[in-house]
């Protein structure tokens, strides 16, 4: 099977701190890590191709150069090729361009059997450019997989958790899923992984006009996303809890909801 | 010239290896020091990681990096347990480089694989019950008989003598020639006349095994020897140079290990309604601790870089293994003071950081004839 797996360099958020004035993340000094569902999404593609005979698994992802950290990492995790998307065009991307991008350099790179993504980065937590992907690319997706296995017939069988039940579906192939952290432990790379991910394995960078995409569908020209404000919710209130005859408090939690415009 | 980076290759195996102690070492390791027990199911994961063949070349099945990037991972493993630390030191240092440089082709293709594998595990025996810091007062014998050397004597305090499937050993061919009649061999475990004795009871490094080899009429073939007759003092000597450059990693590892226990305890410990850490007293021990350690690296690293580049390093990672084993021990004493009587309690880890510690002065040879060795090289006495 031929896999690809978009991944993502992100700050790693324990690491994090908000600016309180701008309400945006501080991200000097903070270490670069690859976005951890991302691990859980290249997990889950090593183990369908080693269980389907083989294959090669290819990580993509936009970035700056300094992406390419992330990108080694998952080589040395047995992924085979490593693709960047790296250009000042791409910049300012929100999801709609990022995964515009992602389409053009997906068919550029031809033939595949299965896409599959992390649920969301955690340095956003949209879970957008997956199913955005799938759109641009016309193919079937199923996001919040956390097991899946192809058949004898071909269909690909997962399992989505959604609002705590299991969905079970069979999708056509090429197909794109989302994947849950709960889905597996995603190997720590060995020694030999490591080094062959700098010495071996190919590496390549392509530009926008690799792609040959129009540019005012890529980076910030192609994102319709304007951020207003970022702030963190304030904390719900201590709830009311009515006690006494029961037809006086449905009383009075029908006048509270009317106060409200509840009801 | 000077350049303190580490390439991004380096920085990846650091890292990885640094999940994987933190997951898979760190949390067995109070409990198999307790239980003074050597884990098998442990020293294959470091095999499958690819710890025990850091430096054995690829074409005999090992990963072919280099001795600074070697040190990376001694470094963070000795931090989640320093006997996995030695474990790997062992294999690498004492054993795999031996015969990487010494042995014949055979030799290499029969025991490197192996090694990197996890298939065969490996010792290294030098020390005897006379010959301890003077070790070319060798009393084990080799002795030519036709088509095989004939093998009397023993070893005492081989770490991995009582696991490991074959020993690199010290012996001697001649000894009216003393230093220069002694020579290396390869003895495969299941040999007749080889046995393993005692296991010793240990302060520290508990998780590593350390027992005596017993050598009686035993017979090995021809071609289990290294280079050639009379070599094994010059195999032996050379083989320990290397291995001290690991050990002021392991020094690294362990003092880290302990450094930050103590400023985790420090932020959290409040007395006379301060967190200890605002105390100038215990801020300061902790500014020491962390300038020795940076001292060690430093040391370790450049000691890893002359090796690396070809150039002798024989005084450096003396240096490097004297300064750091010993700063280890400092560093691990104070871990202790500042967690006060909870230190020498088990509950936490710092009372083990401070036994393991000490072993690092012992090894590979004492701090005493480290500084022999610095002393010869730099007053040429
Ligand atoms: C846990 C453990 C694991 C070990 N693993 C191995 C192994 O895998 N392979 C192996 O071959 N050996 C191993 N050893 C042995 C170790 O290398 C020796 O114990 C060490 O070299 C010291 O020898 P000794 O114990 O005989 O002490 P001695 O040589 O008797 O020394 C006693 C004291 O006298 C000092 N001293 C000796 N000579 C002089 C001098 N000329 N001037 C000043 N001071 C001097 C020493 O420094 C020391 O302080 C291990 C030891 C231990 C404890």
């Amino acid at each position: 099977m031929n896999i690809i797996v978009p991944i993502k360099q992100v700050p790693d958020t324990n690491d994090v701190r908000i600016d309180p004035e701008t309400g945006t993340l501080i991200r000097e000094g903070v270490p670069s890590i690859v976005n951890p569902e991302d691990r859980h999404a290249v997990e889950m593609a090593l183990t369908l191709k080693e269980q389907n005979g083989g294959g090669r698994v290819i990580v993509l992802s936009m970035g700056p150069p300094q992406a390419e950290a992330a990108l080694r990492e998952t080589l040395a995790m047995g992924a085979d090729e490593a693709i960047l998307l790296s250009d000042r065009a791409f910049a300012g991307a929100d999801t709609l361009a990022t995964a515009c991008a992602l389409a053009a350099a997906i068919r550029k790179i031809g033939a595949y059997d299965l896409i599959i993504c992390g649920r969301q980065a955690i340095d956003g937590d949209t879970a957008q450019v997956g199913p955005q992907l799938a759109e641009f690319l016309q193919i079937p997706q199923a996001t919040y997989v956390q097991a899946l296995q192809r058949e004898s017939d071909g269909l690909l069988r997962v399992e989505r958790a959604v609002e705590g039940e299991v969905q079970i579906l069979a999708l056509p192939l090429p197909a794109l899923v989302t994947c849950l952290k709960e889905a597996n432990h995603p190997r720590i790379p060995t020694l030999k992984g490591c080094i062959s991910a700098f010495r071996e394995k190919p590496y390549r960078v392509w530009s926008a006009a690799d792609l040959g995409v129009p540019l005012e569908q890529i980076g910030l020209k192609g994102s319709p996303t304007q951020v207003r404000r970022t702030f963190t919710p304030p904390p719900r209130g201590q709830g009311t809890v009515l006690t006494g005859d029961p037809a006086q408090t449905v009383r009075a939690l029908m006048d509270t909801l009317r106060e409200k415009g509840l009801v | 010239m000077i350049d303190f980076k580490l390439t991004p290759e380096q920085e990846l195996i650091r890292k990885t290896v640094a999940e994987f102690a933190a997951t898979v070492i760190a949390p067995v390791a109070a409990e198999l020091d307790e239980k003074q027990e050597f884990s098998m199911e442990l020293t294959r994961a470091l095999a499958r990681q690819g710890y025990l063949g850091i430096i054995i070349p690829p074409e005999y099945g090992g990963a072919g990096a280099n001795t600074l990037t070697y040190c990376q991972v001694i470094e963070e493993v000795s931090k989640a347990c320093a006997a996995q630390g030695v474990t790997m030191s062992l294999s690498n240092s004492l054993v795999a480089y031996p015969i990487m440089t010494y042995g014949s082709e055979e030799i290499k293709r029969k025991y490197l694989p192996a090694l990197a594998s996890g298939e065969k595990l490996g010792c290294f025996g030098l020390t005897e019950p006379n010959a301890g810091s003077d070790s070319s007062n060798q009393e084990t014998t080799a002795v030519d008989d036709g088509d095989a050397w004939v093998i009397n004597g023993s070893k005492i305090f081989i770490s991995n003598g009582g696991v490991a499937d074959f020993a690199v050993i010290i012996a001697s061919t001649n000894r009216a020639a003393k230093i220069r009649g002694l020579s290396a061999f390869i003895v495969d475990k299941g040999t007749p006349g080889f046995s393993v004795g005692v296991k010793e009871n240990k302060l520290g490094i508990r998780a590593s095994n350390t027992a005596e080899l017993v050598f009686q009429n035993c017979r090995i073939p021809k071609e289990n020897i290294l280079a050639t007759p009379g070599r094994g003092f010059r195999i032996a000597m050379d083989t320990l140079d290397g291995g001290r450059i690991g050990v002021g990693a392991q020094a690294c590892g362990i003092a880290r290990a302990a450094y930050e226990a103590a400023c985790k305890y420090a932020k959290e410990r409040k007395q006379f309604g301060s967190a200890l850490i605002d105390f100038q007293g215990i801020a300061h021990k902790l500014a020491d601790m962390r300038l020795e350690i940076e001292t060690t690296r430093l040391l370790t690293w450049k000691a890893a870089w002359l090796k690396d580049n070809k150039k002798r390093f024989a005084k450096d990672a003396a240096m490097a293994k004297l300064y750091g084993s010993e700063m280890a021990t400092r560093v691990a004493h104070q871990a202790i003071q500042i967690h006060g009587g909870y230190g020498f309690i088990k509950d936490y880890p710092v009372e083990r950081y401070y036994r393991d510690a000490r072993i690092l002065e012992l090894y590979e040879g004492t701090s005493e004839v480290q500084r022999m060795v610095i002393a010869s090289y730099v007053l040429g006495v």
